[in-house]
């Protein structure tokens, strides 16, 4: 799609930084969370939950927590139809073990009653017979041919005969001689990493309210990216039609991509169904960790060849990740992502999913590309301290441009790493002096981005305010963007546009929020829709003045007479077109429905300075700067609070965030104190240099940017950190333990 | 009326463990008493040179004590360590003591000081010394119906100071991964006349090591006295690998944060025999 003039048009309301809509309901406690919703003869509902990592479901006895006053409805699997597609029978095994648990967390049982001490008492009543089985948590002990089975027969037609059957899922990307390439090197190194599972982290645990108000027809509010996808989920899962099911999306305390699925929706509905009366279901901390979505664990070898000068003659990666119990694709994602920095005449990548006793992996942000361009970021760093070259220098020699072939096949229009990687250069920061027991990483990061299915309604209100119904839970400011793209197109002040986002029967379809596709699908097809009013109203004007449609331009949000030829009219503004519609053919609306392309890919640079404290480990990060091709920043604040959120959640992960499993096979840290995100005082400022490469597929110039910035953090600190301590670190997170580890020497 | 209830009986002051214990299910009791209104459980008061700190006086209030702050600064930053500015508002010393863990914040620096808790039981009142009161993890010597009222943190000579240091992974809202308190009293030469060294998060129960404190007196804290510390503390523990740390963590870092506690009892010592 062209760009509209982007070069040169002048932006009058996007690039500007006015209030979120929503900000003061959320900083004053107005705004309504998942959990926020209640109902006359609400239930509360309770999950029971395995102590084991794997073991087989004897039987569940729930006849003493049936007798308990107030129970009012129990149920198990038994409950839930098997479904024939094998990605949704996931999802609701998920929700409700099966025969066998897969993971400590897993549900057996939910209850729901009076009240949330009743329910809780329940629980402790379900009398369920486990028979232990062996379990694996780690991936490459998973992948070993006697491991421990989590499931059987899950394997897809990728694999190879003779593998352990954990192993589901094998791919190969890459193009060009890869040992010639190798051949051709001066120096190659060739590494190993490790990278903990990790959880999103978003403050607000899930929570949703179902009700049942006929045998068929429900509501159901709740906690989430997409309601739509509750809708198909939960819909197909019930038996349900779905228009007989209607999804409200709360507002949403974090999601990072974890909330991209469902985990207590369907249990809701089916106690409420049972029950015959609305229930609702808060997670607790705990079973936010044990049960919903962490990232894949990953165990990656990494290899690359370099000429004395820099130039990268080739590449190969095999990356081992496990996203839990159930067959898992991110490892595609991360064998596309990892060398997608590098313009490379030679490349190899393989990817294996193993299952292992764990939940099942979430999103979060950019999956599948951090561990993967962490275990790249650090072996090109390394070579670079081989060959006393300067690491940014060396990106900028080999950085993939215009007219690539990516190491993932497509060959890349234009993008932003570059200009990102010169920016960096040319910062103070990349020039300021260390002190000692210091160092400074860097990394580039990448990710796809991702357009999609996008429904957008926009009306023009006779008093010539404007609502835009858009059905894209906001996680990051969307609203705003949204309501400025509207406002730009139409020519009104931002604050005379509302934007809401729909329930599941008032707009069509649209996407998850994920693939940092929102301000680019829903901002484009609200550029379409306000274009498609504004067709509408420069018809209404010329009807008025009895001229051709065709010859009514929309100028300064007002029709007007396209040149003297046209008719001597004085303009008609938006609001008075919009206080005589009733006069004119009724209301007026814009719409647009399309499944969105084109999204452009989103590279970009961090930079880090640490100081590591040698006789404890511990490290402290410095100073941070952020350098992001945004395409074009709609709203600059929230631009930089992705990037700045972005590179806080990759800090955390690289330092000390882990899922810490027993020999037991049970989580060991699942809440906040025990995982450690970062807290305000761990970290600096993280400043943020925001570049604007046109994106060729928005008329903005727009792409993505939630998901880029926090692909870099994982490399940039491991590579700060090991020139700090003279050491090269391979195993995430780099807590003070393993550091003082490294440096005695053990 | 605790001793007389059969069933678990918790005593609440500013309820941050025994609320979130309550909540996450780890304790149900039968009975909680809230104590924080009885007379005098909310002051601090001055008593023979040093201050006798009632049971319920939240963290806030001790660290915004000038005197207090004064005599006892290494007491006072442990018991700022616990929890968040709001927590701050609620948690007390007494309660952290209480509450059993082997690494909580406001204890080693209770036992450097040599700090004496006033308990009234059933037979009445009595002293005991902290070091007494912890019995393991979760666990205390306190008996059923025992209340502590008071702390009582004495007078101390000229030229002391003292000083507590934690290991976290991050710079608050965590727990400590092993801990470090030393007071300490230097005579008009410089040298330590007496010393206390106290370790959390290395045993079961707060430690109490006095090698390490023979190690530093008589010296003025040289690098060499400094490492015989350091080696004596790490000598003590008895830790155990979990997923804050590990054993050789724990006792490498023990006698960093020894040495480095040292140091900074010694500065202060130094200022306030300066100011004195």
């Amino acid at each position: 799609m062209p760009r509209d003039n982007n070069d040169t048009r002048v932006f009058k309301v996007v690039g500007t930084r006015p209030p979120r809509p929503d900000g003061i309901d959320k900083v004053t406690g107005r705004a309504m969370y998942g959990a926020d919703v209640t109902a006359p003869g609400m239930l509360s509902a309770q999950i029971l939950r395995s102590p084991h990592a794997h073991a087989r479901i004897v039987a569940i006895d729930t006849a003493a927590a049936a007798a308990l006053p107030g129970v009012k409805a129990i149920v198990t699997a038994a409950d839930f139809m098997a479904q024939d597609d094998a990605g949704l029978d996931d999802i609701l095994v998920n929700c409700m073990a099966r025969d066998v648990v897969l993971y400590d967390g897993h549900a057996v049982a939910a209850v729901a009653a009076t009240t949330p001490a009743i329910a809780r008492a329940a629980l402790k009543l379900i009398d369920v017979t486990y028979e232990a089985l062996p379990h694996v948590t780690d991936v490459d002990a998973a992948m070993r041919p006697d491991a421990p089975v989590v499931q059987a027969g899950r394997a897809n037609e990728s694999v190879p005969a003779g593998m352990s059957p954990n192993v589901t899922h094998h791919c190969e990307f890459g193009h060009g001689d890869v040992d010639a390439g190798f051949a051709a090197a001066d120096v190659i190194v060739e590494r190993s990493f490790t990278t903990a599972a990790t959880h999103q982290g978003y403050i607000e645990p899930h929570a949703c309210l179902a009700t049942f108000t006929g045998e068929d027809k429900a509501d159901l509010w709740c906690c989430t990216q997409g309601q739509y996808n509750v809708r198909t989920v939960c819909a197909a899962l019930m038996g349900m039609e779905a228009s007989q099911l209607r999804v409200t999306a709360s507002e949403i305390g974090g999601g990072f991509g974890g909330k991209t699925t469902v985990f207590i929706e369907p249990v809701a509905l089916a106690l409420s169904r049972k029950a015959g009366r609305p229930v609702k279901i808060v997670m607790s901390r705990d079973e936010v960790f044990r049960a919903t979505g962490p990232t894949v664990s990953s165990s990656i070898d990494v290899r690359i060849g370099m000429t004395r000068d820099g130039r990268i003659t080739a590449g190969e990666a095999v990356l081992r990740y496990s996203g839990g119990a159930f067959p898992c694709g991110t490892v595609d994602m991360g064998a596309q992502s990892a060398f997608a920095a590098y313009d490379m005449p030679a490349v190899r990548t393989l990817g294996w999913n193993a299952l292992t006793n764990r939940p099942k992996e979430a999103a979060y942000r950019a999956p599948g590309a951090p561990m993967a361009i962490y275990a790249v970021e650090s072996v090109v760093d390394e070579l670079c301290q081989t060959l006393a070259l300067d690491p940014l220098d060396v990106r900028l020699k080999n950085a993939a441009r215009k007219g690539t072939l990516s190491s993932y096949g497509p060959t890349f229009d234009d993008i932003g790493l570059v200009a990102t990687l010169e920016a960096a250069k040319a910062h103070p920061h990349y020039h300021a002096p260390l002190g000692p027991g210091q160092g400074r990483g860097l990394s580039a990061g990448f990710w796809f981005n991702f357009g999609g299915n996008t429904c957008v309604s926009l009306n023009i209100n006779t008093d010539g305010t404007v609502g835009v119904t858009e059905g894209n839970p906001d996680i990051g400011g969307s609203r705003a963007a949204i309501s400025q793209m509207a406002a730009e197109e139409l020519g009104l002040p931002y604050e005379k546009i509302r934007t809401i986002v729909a329930d599941t029967a008032s707009l069509g379809h649209n996407d998850v929020t994920d693939g940092s596709r929102v301000t680019f699908a829903v901002g484009l097809a609200t550029i379409k829709a306000a274009q498609d009013a504004v067709a509408k109203m420069c018809a209404r004007a010329a009807a008025i003045w009895g001229i051709d449609p065709d010859a009514v331009e929309w100028v300064d949000g007002a029709a007007q007479p396209c040149g003297p030829n046209a008719g001597k009219f004085p303009p008609m503004s938006l609001a008075e077109i919009a206080a005589v519609s009733f006069q004119t053919g009724g209301p007026i609306a814009g719409h647009h429905e399309f499944n969105a392309d084109g999204a452009g890919v989103s590279f970009g640079v961090h930079l880090v300075d640490v100081e590591v404290d040698r006789e404890t480990g511990a490290t402290k990060v410095l100073r941070y700067t952020v350098f992001q091709d945004a395409g074009k920043a709609v709203h600059p604040s929230y631009v930089e609070g992705q990037m700045q959120g972005g590179a806080v959640q990759g800090i955390g992960w690289a330092l000390n965030e882990e899922y810490i499993y027993g020999e037991d096979g049970r989580l060991q840290n699942p809440g906040f104190l025990d995982y450690r995100i970062p807290v305000a005082s761990d970290l600096p400022n993280i400043d943020t240099v925001i570049l604007e490469i046109p994106n060729p597929g928005h008329p903005y110039g727009v792409r993505g940017v939630g998901e880029t910035p926090i692909v870099p953090p994982l490399a940039a600190l491991s590579n700060a950190v090991s020139r700090a301590i003279g050491l090269r670190l391979n195993r995430l997170p780099m807590s003070p333990p393993r550091i003082l580890a490294a440096l005695s020497g053990s | 009326m605790l001793a007389a209830e059969p069933g678990v009986t918790r005593i609440l002051t500013g309820g941050t463990d025994v609320m979130v214990q309550m909540r996450a299910g780890l304790a149900a009791p039968a009975l909680v008493v809230d104590v924080k209104h009885l007379t005098g459980l909310r002051a601090i008061t001055p008593e023979a040179g040093g201050y006798r700190i009632g049971a319920a006086v939240p963290g806030a209030v001790m660290g915004e004590h000038a005197g207090l702050r004064a005599l006892w600064p290494g007491v006072v930053e442990g018991v700022e360590l616990i929890g968040s500015t709001q927590v701050q508002g609620r948690a007390t010393m007494a309660g952290n003591l209480c509450n059993g863990s082997p690494a909580a914040d406001a204890v080693p620096g209770l036992v450097a000081a040599d700090a004496v808790v006033r308990i009234m039981g059933v037979d009445g009142a009595r002293d005991c010394p902290v070091i007494d009161i912890p019995a393991g993890p979760g666990r205390t010597t306190l008996a059923k119906g025992d209340i502590v009222t008071s702390i009582f943190l004495p007078a101390r000579p000229a030229r002391s100071g003292d000083a507590y240091l934690r290991f976290t992974p991050r710079s608050e809202m965590d727990i400590a991964v092993v801990s470090a308190a030393v007071s300490l009293t230097l005579g008009a030469d410089g040298a330590v006349t007496a010393a206390r060294v106290a370790l959390g998060a290395v045993a079961p129960t707060v430690l109490l090591v006095d090698e390490a404190a023979q190690a530093i007196i008589g010296t003025r804290l040289d690098d060499a006295a400094l490492a015989a510390l350091a080696a004596a503390c790490s000598a003590a523990c008895r830790p155990i690998d979990d997923k804050r740390g590990t054993v050789a963590f724990r006792t490498q870092v023990a006698g960093v944060l020894a040495r480095r506690a040292a140091s900074i009892a010694r500065d202060r010592a130094h200022s306030a025999g300066d100011a004195a």
